[in-house]
């Protein structure tokens, strides 16, 4: 059998018109890489047709009997992460294509009307298909920060790097293939870089040089990187130290926890692991235990309301009582409550840069 | 291309997001309502339900909270206490009002 055939891949597409399947499955057959059509009228057929087949993207229609769209969506968000899924629909409504984009799915499109529209919708369709085997510099992002620095200076390019977790926003500047400043948080130079090489995740972009830049930093790139690469592996590889030592290093943090709450005025933090039941950790409260299992309760009923109302993952909880407001907010698999002062303003954003210092 | 208007259908069939005002007593009796009665009687209930819980397990954790807002990708539900009840605000999100304040 042809190589090109035997690698087709497979689409399916779920809509409770038959004439409708029948359409699309003739427009799609004819993409250029040729996607194998499969079609069902059913969201319940749909899921068990996703579970025996590796699929490699879902069309599926918004208005259906018994199951709509987006509980279908739902729960092929959970259970198939890596399917790319379409929404295609003839209802003009907001809401729904917000709901649509909040519950991950990569394309919301109005069902073509003309044959512009139409051209467009399978050029889309098209390029969902072959995403990740395109060229050009896609690949960079499988590289961590230290790579790309050093692919920068390697290649003796003049540049600013903008990186940015969360809510945090780092800047390196690189001139003909040296590293001469670097800015976060309100830290600069050396420290500031090696507090960006420790966020562990995030992303980046390339803007125009600054010639002018002012140089604070004066080590070579390599022997920067060759220290946070260590410092890394040290982080890493806790066995390898003493008890006493780890015993230092925890209570470093600490300080420097409770340092970093004071510096951004908030009073207390309540940290809940997920999944693994371990005890919560407080900073600035006597409470810990008890906020731990409000916290624990809380996103047990916040996780219930958003399945049944279809409403979505929680963001966050905001709550005020008479001396404090406080923040619930999930992060990274850990469970976080923020509290301020009564007064404090803008406490989601704030909670959301406190803890995304702490995580990094 | 008259045969792309086998694409258009009349009503949406999916669940739609509960939109306005609900009033529930300290036991979740619903006292007063301005949300469509697309919504079912029982899912306000449920809501009413889960929102007064969130007040009482608070009050035992010593955080006693005279308002919530509970920010979804979706749905922004605001609830103030009410003598051992609450009102509830319900407000869908969309491009237009994402935003959280």
């Amino acid at each position: 059998m042809d190589a090109r055939m035997e690698n087709r891949y497979k689409v399916l597409i779920v809509d409770d018109d038959p004439a409708v399947l029948e359409l699309y499955r003739d427009l799609l057959s004819q993409l250029p890489s040729h996607p194998e059509i499969f079609t069902t009228t059913s969201g319940a057929r749909a899921l068990s047709m996703l579970k025996s087949e590796p699929f490699r993207l879902l069309l599926c229609d918004l208005k259906m009997p018994k199951m709509d769209g987006l509980q279908v969506l739902m729960i092929v968000r959970r259970r198939f992460p890596e399917l790319r899924t379409v929404v295609m629909t003839a209802v003009q409504n907001e809401e729904f294509r917000s709901r649509a984009y909040s519950l991950g799915v990569d394309l919301f499109w109005l069902k073509p009307d003309t044959q512009q529209n139409m051209e467009m919708f399978l050029q889309c369709i098209e390029s969902l298909l072959g995403r990740d085997e395109e060229g050009g510099f896609r690949g960079v992002q499988s590289k961590s920060l230290m790579d790309l620095i050093q692919m920068e200076c390697l290649s003796q390019s003049s540049t600013l790097l903008r990186i940015t977790r969360g809510s945090l926003t780092g800047r390196i500047w690189i001139a003909s293939g040296e590293l001469i400043d670097a800015e976060t948080e309100g830290a600069r130079g050396e420290t500031a870089f090696r507090r960006i090489l420790e966020w562990k995740s995030g992303t980046f972009e390339n803007l125009p040089a600054e010639p002018s830049r002012e140089r604070t930093i004066t080590k070579s790139a390599n022997a920067l990187l060759l220290e946070a690469a260590q410092a890394l592996d040290e982080v890493a590889a806790p066995s390898s130290q003493s008890a006493e030592e780890v015993e230092q290093a925890d209570h470093r943090k600490t300080v420097w926890r409770l340092a970093s709450l004071s510096r951004a005025g908030a009073d207390f933090v309540v940290s809940l692991p997920g999944a693994d039941k371990s005890k919560p950790e407080g900073w600035g409260t006597e409470a810990t235990q008890e906020l731990g299992q409000w916290m624990q309760q809380a996103m047990e009923v916040c996780q219930k309301l958003g399945r049944e109302l279809q409403a979505g993952s929680l963001e966050h909880l905001e709550g005020r009582s008479l001396d404090h407001r406080v923040v619930l907010l999930p992060n990274d698999g850990r469970t976080y409550l923020i509290g301020w002062p009564s007064k404090a303003a803008q406490v989601s954003e704030q909670s959301k840069q406190l803890i995304a210092s702490w995580d990094s | 291309m008259g045969f792309l208007s086998l694409f258009s259908k009349p009503d949406p069939g999916v669940q739609v997001l509960p939109s306005g005002t609900v009033t529930v007593d300290r036991n979740n009796n619903i006292l007063a309502t301005t949300v469509s009665s697309a919504c079912s009687q029982e899912a306000l209930q449920q809501i009413g339900d889960q929102v007064l819980t969130l007040f009482r397990e608070a009050r035992k954790a010593q955080l006693s909270l005279s308002e919530l807002t509970l920010h979804f990708s979706s749905l922004k539900i605001t609830a103030r206490e009410l003598r051992g009840g609450a009102i509830i605000f319900l407000a869908p999100k969309h491009s237009f009002n994402a935003v959280s304040h």
